[in-house]
């Protein structure tokens, strides 16, 4: 099982996710530049969080052109696992591969917590491990994370069971209070608190692991068939 | 242009040191040479006024690698590991443009950390404002807190250093003039360290980053003088910081830097291509040629004298080896940055600016950096203003004294700033904001570093030279609380105008305090950061020093500062003091409740403060404790409420026997004093009595209240989630309705 993790210009969560994956759930990780047009034998890839080009113009915007990012999306359509956390999120709805966008937080200012969430669904690669309902505490960190979406779209995910994870404190002015949703075959997932700042038991927080955990071994099934 | 004595005296020199100049350089300067001097000497840069002072700190220690001198001090902290860290302070450009102020601050701190070759890992900002609640300024303090808190948040959060801790504190003599002090530490090999320093004659002078713009001009000058209304003229002299470009410089360096092809290498900080230039000449002993019309510009017809005083950020001066240039540019080039030769090492120790062929300026590298005038200014005795005795303490509600007490801008949760923080990026924040001292380790290695950011102007607007001492002491007590071992100190000096004898003597009196304290408790000084003139139309702040002690520990879940579950002892050690009403004057107790300064500070015995710290390092590496928190601010009832504030909801039952008055008893702050809770306290009581320290078992810990009983009095009675709800919210209602902090509502 190999993690393929992409680096962008401003990406600051990349080592984080590479420690994550290489010592916490002892799997391979690789980093893979912005500019590289091939994501090469990984199984799975994370788009860490950050600040992709100075989230310059729009969070996301420029990273969408990136070469590495046409090489996700047809990872993505070949049915490979992608997870984008935070500016990962941001990029993916930049790059159309998740509906809807993420915007300033509804109080304006940057916010850094722990929050408790609710897994909505565990049909998917990513919580195929945790329970229907469970409450999961994860940390959030940033600036844009307001998911905003028209209703059609809302209702879509909400009727197709892609709604992953609900703030169940508001801490962003989220619409419906997502958190992080799927795409429509399932295998791409954005969200915006971070798993893998809760994955060492040092640092107090283990919850990250069940969706991380999940992702992994989703990545290793992808990898046997 | 004609070099007329209005020319010297705006440029902020005065007449002997124009004279000084012109003895050096042995004929009249060109503007731009004037320029540079006026930079170079400016108090900022050259710390005329302090220097003959800081030479009495203690400097050296088996494990300083690299004192004062360099872009910031090197600490070995074993393992072939190194840490290197500094303070700065950003104070005038912070009330002038309190936003791109204060993250120019975090910006500039930062290079100075990588600049030596180590990458970031903490960021921690000592804040003063105004109040926030007062009538005339509060509207203003509430925009520069938010301005500079916003400031912060951007460049750390997008640089992706995480800011793990600090202070905050209001007060009315920082309302003309706000303090933002910002600490940055870095880890590094040994090998991989690099200095300021341009050796190797014939090798290329490389200049990287940002492009040169007129921004910033004359900010380190600036930054010397005492604001007046003309002040605000002057914000175009505020630099802009663009922390995607710093963080993609940072990669490049240190990316650069394992090419082996770079000699030496320096930010770009105050007075930008001037100072990086000469410094860099000065250190090695070798003069530095550049030629202008190479330098990457943001803007056409910069004139030499713009060019050489810019303060556009983002900049690095490099000396490369010759032949290699090109191996360097390669990895600035991957990075999408400037990489441009504009100069060479010379032997003859001149600092040579160029534009096009024509020279501009020729001034010895040294005269700039090493001959800066020095003055022993004259000193009297410390200004102060506070009387010796102060009001009667009597009180007739000690629970709500408390609560006004967690309800104060000083003493309430900083929820509301820290969280706009990333404090955990880089997954390393074992202990972040709100602990005693944060907690970072290092990953791939058993060590971890805790740091503890301190100050406290009103102990030293009392007395400068015990309140530094008192800050240094209760720096390291923070650590000892949290397991570390102190090993080294960086300070950030603020005061108002060095020409006034009764401020000069404030300073000199800090700095010895700041001298014993640190060679008492073994924490040399590696760095630091000076700045004067902090007054607005005469009136200077309280002497405020601010010291920042970094430790190391074994890395360990922390055991952290809140009770844990019902049934623990609750023990105190160092016992209950024996303060006076004197030694009330300076607490949180006579701010908030008699809103008053007056006396003395707590007194303070480092002997017994260094057995206090002893005792807590060796419970908290036995883990024989359930939880340790030291006694600061507002004393022992506000430290029994902030440990009933964790996710648990435990308070404690608190029974006391002692003579002294309840509202001193309560809200004292006398030193060397913890509060732990544990399960074992003959563990707790053992180690208290082989370092021959007080340790008093003085309650139980309990779900949901908090009581304070002295003699079968009841002090205190609170749920505890009525005093979390004042402690956590009100800062927020401060800034967006004061009215709602009247606890009695």
């Amino acid at each position: 099982m190999k993690v393929g993790i992409v680096v962008f210009p401003g990406s600051n969560c990349d080592h984080d996710a590479w420690y994550a994956v290489s010592q916490n759930l002892q799997q391979q990780a690789e980093f893979i530049w912005h500019n590289s047009a091939s994501l090469g034998d990984v199984d799975a890839v994370i788009l860490p969080g950050g600040f992709s080009y100075g989230d310059y113009l729009r969070c996301g915007a420029i990273a969408k052109f990136s070469p590495v990012m046409q090489a996700v999306k047809k990872f993505a359509k070949d049915g490979g696992p992608v997870l984008g956390v935070c500016n990962g999120f941001q990029v993916l709805t930049e790059a159309g591969l998740l509906p809807g966008a993420l915007v300033r937080n509804a109080n304006l200012k940057f916010v850094c917590r722990q929050v408790p969430l609710e897994v909505v669904t565990t049909d998917s690669p990513f919580t195929h491990r945790a329970r229907k309902g469970q409450t999961v505490k994860l940390p959030v960190a940033h600036g844009e994370g307001c998911y905003i979406a028209d209703e059609r779209t809302l209702d879509e995910l909400e009727a197709e069971d892609r709604v992953v994870l609900r703030y169940q404190d508001d801490c962003n002015g989220s619409m419906r209070d997502i958190a992080g949703i799927l795409n429509e075959k399932r295998n791409v997932m954005g969200l915006m608190p971070h798993p893998e700042r809760a994955a060492d038991p040092l640092m107090g927080n283990t919850d990250g692991l069940t969706i991380l955990n999940s992702f992994v071994t989703a990545g290793a099934a992808a990898s046997r068939s | 242009m004609n070099i007329t004595p209005d020319v010297v005296a705006a440029h902020q020199l005065t007449p002997s040191e124009y004279d000084k100049i012109l003895s050096l350089l042995g004929r009249e300067p060109t503007l731009t040479e004037l320029g540079i001097f006026s930079v170079m000497w400016s108090e900022h840069c050259s710390y005329k006024s302090s220097r003959v002072h800081l030479k009495k700190l203690p400097t050296e220690s088996e494990r300083v690698l690299q004192g004062p001198g360099e872009n910031a001090g090197i600490i070995d902290i074993g393992h072939c590991l190194a840490i290197a860290f500094k303070i700065e302070s950003h104070n005038h450009p912070s009330f002038i443009e309190p936003f791109q102020g204060a993250a120019t601050g975090v910006g500039g701190i930062l290079r100075d950390i990588f600049t030596m070759g180590a990458r970031p890992i903490a960021v921690m900002d000592s804040l003063r404002f105004g109040k926030l609640d007062d009538v005339e300024t509060g509207e203003r303090n509430q925009r520069i807190l938010e301005g500079v808190v916003a400031g912060i948040a951007h460049y750390g959060n997008c640089f992706g250093v995480p800011t793990v801790g600090g202070e905050c504190v209001f007060e009315k003599s920082y309302a003309g003039n706000p303090l933002v002090n910002v600490f940055a530490l870095g880890v590094f090999r040994h090998d991989e360290v690099f200095y300021g320093k341009a050796s190797g004659v014939g090798n290329s002078v490389i200049y990287v980053g940002a492009k040169t713009g007129r921004d910033g001009i004359h900010g380190a000058s600036m930054a010397s003088a005492e604001f007046t209304e003309e002040s605000k003229a002057k914000r175009p002299n505020v630099q802009v910081g663009d922390p995607f470009m710093e963080k993609l410089l940072l990669e490049a360096c240190l990316e650069a830097m394992k090419t082996g092809a770079i000699v030496g290498i320096q930010d770009m900080g105050a007075a930008g291509l001037t100072s990086s230039t000469c410094e860099m000449g000065s250190r090695a002993g070798t003069g530095v040629e550049i030629d202008l019309q190479y330098v990457p510009q943001r803007e056409p017809g910069m004139t030499p004298y713009e060019m050489m005083l810019s303060e556009s950020q983002e900049r690095m001066l490099l000396v490369a080896e010759r032949g290699r240039e090109s191996e360097v540019v390669a990895v600035f080039e991957k990075w999408g940055l400037d990489a441009v030769r504009i100069g060479v090492v010379t032997a003859d120790g001149m600092l040579r600016v160029k534009d096009h062929g024509q020279v501009f300026a020729e001034i010895p590298n040294r005269a700039l950096a090493d001959e800066a005038p020095r003055y022993n200014r004259p000193y009297s005795t410390p200004l102060r203003t506070a009387p010796l005795d102060g009001p009667e303490i009597h009180s007739r509600d000690l629970t709500g004294d408390l609560k006004e007490l967690l309800a104060s801008g000083d003493v309430c949760s900083k929820k509301w700033i820290y969280e706009q923080y990333d404090y955990q990026v880089r997954t390393n924040t074992l202990a972040g904001p709100g602990s005693d001292a944060a907690i970072v380790r290092i990953k791939g290695t058993n060590t971890s570093v805790a740091m503890s950011l301190d100050g406290n102007g009103r102990y030293c607007a009392l007395d400068p030279r015990e309140g530094t001492k008192l800050i240094v002491a209760e720096c390291c007590r923070n650590l000892a609380t949290v397991g570390a071992l102190p090993i080294a100190t960086t300070n950030n000096l603020n005061f108002g105008n060095p020409e006034r004898p009764e401020i000069m003597a404030q300073i000199v009196e800090c700095i010895e305090g700041l001298a014993e304290a640190c060679r008492f408790f073994e924490v040399p000084v590696t760095g630091g950061n000076v700045s004067l003139y902090n007054e607005t139309l005469g009136t200077p702040i309280f002497p405020t020093p601010v010291v920042g002690i970094v430790g190391t520990l074994e890395t360990a879940l922390p055991i952290g500062t809140d009770f844990k579950r019902p049934g623990a002892e609750v023990i105190l050690l160092g016992g209950l003091g024996t303060p006076d009403a004197q030694q009330m004057g300076g607490t949180q107790y006579a701010k908030v409740i008699h809103d008053s300064l007056w006396g003395r500070p707590p007194a303070l015995d480092m002997d017994y403060e260094r057995r206090v710290q002893a005792t807590i390092r060796e419970l908290v590496r036995e883990r024989a404790i359930e939880s340790a928190h030291d006694l600061g601010e507002g004393g022992l009832a506000v430290t029994v409420a902030e440990c009933s504030f964790g996710p648990a909801g435990i308070g404690a039952a608190i029974d006391l026997d002692s003579e002294l008055p309840p509202e001193l008893l309560l809200f004292h702050e006398g030193p060397s004093r913890i509060l732990v809770s544990t399960g074992n306290a003959e563990r707790v009581l053992a180690a208290a009595r082989k370092n021959t320290i007080e340790a008093l078992i003085i309650g139980v810990t309990l779900e949901a209240r908090v009581t304070i009983r002295n003699r079968k009095r009841i002090l205190v009675d609170s749920r505890i989630a009525e005093l979390a709800g004042i402690w956590a919210d009100s800062l927020e209602h401060l800034l967006h309705d004061p009215v709602l902090v009247n606890t009695n509502v």
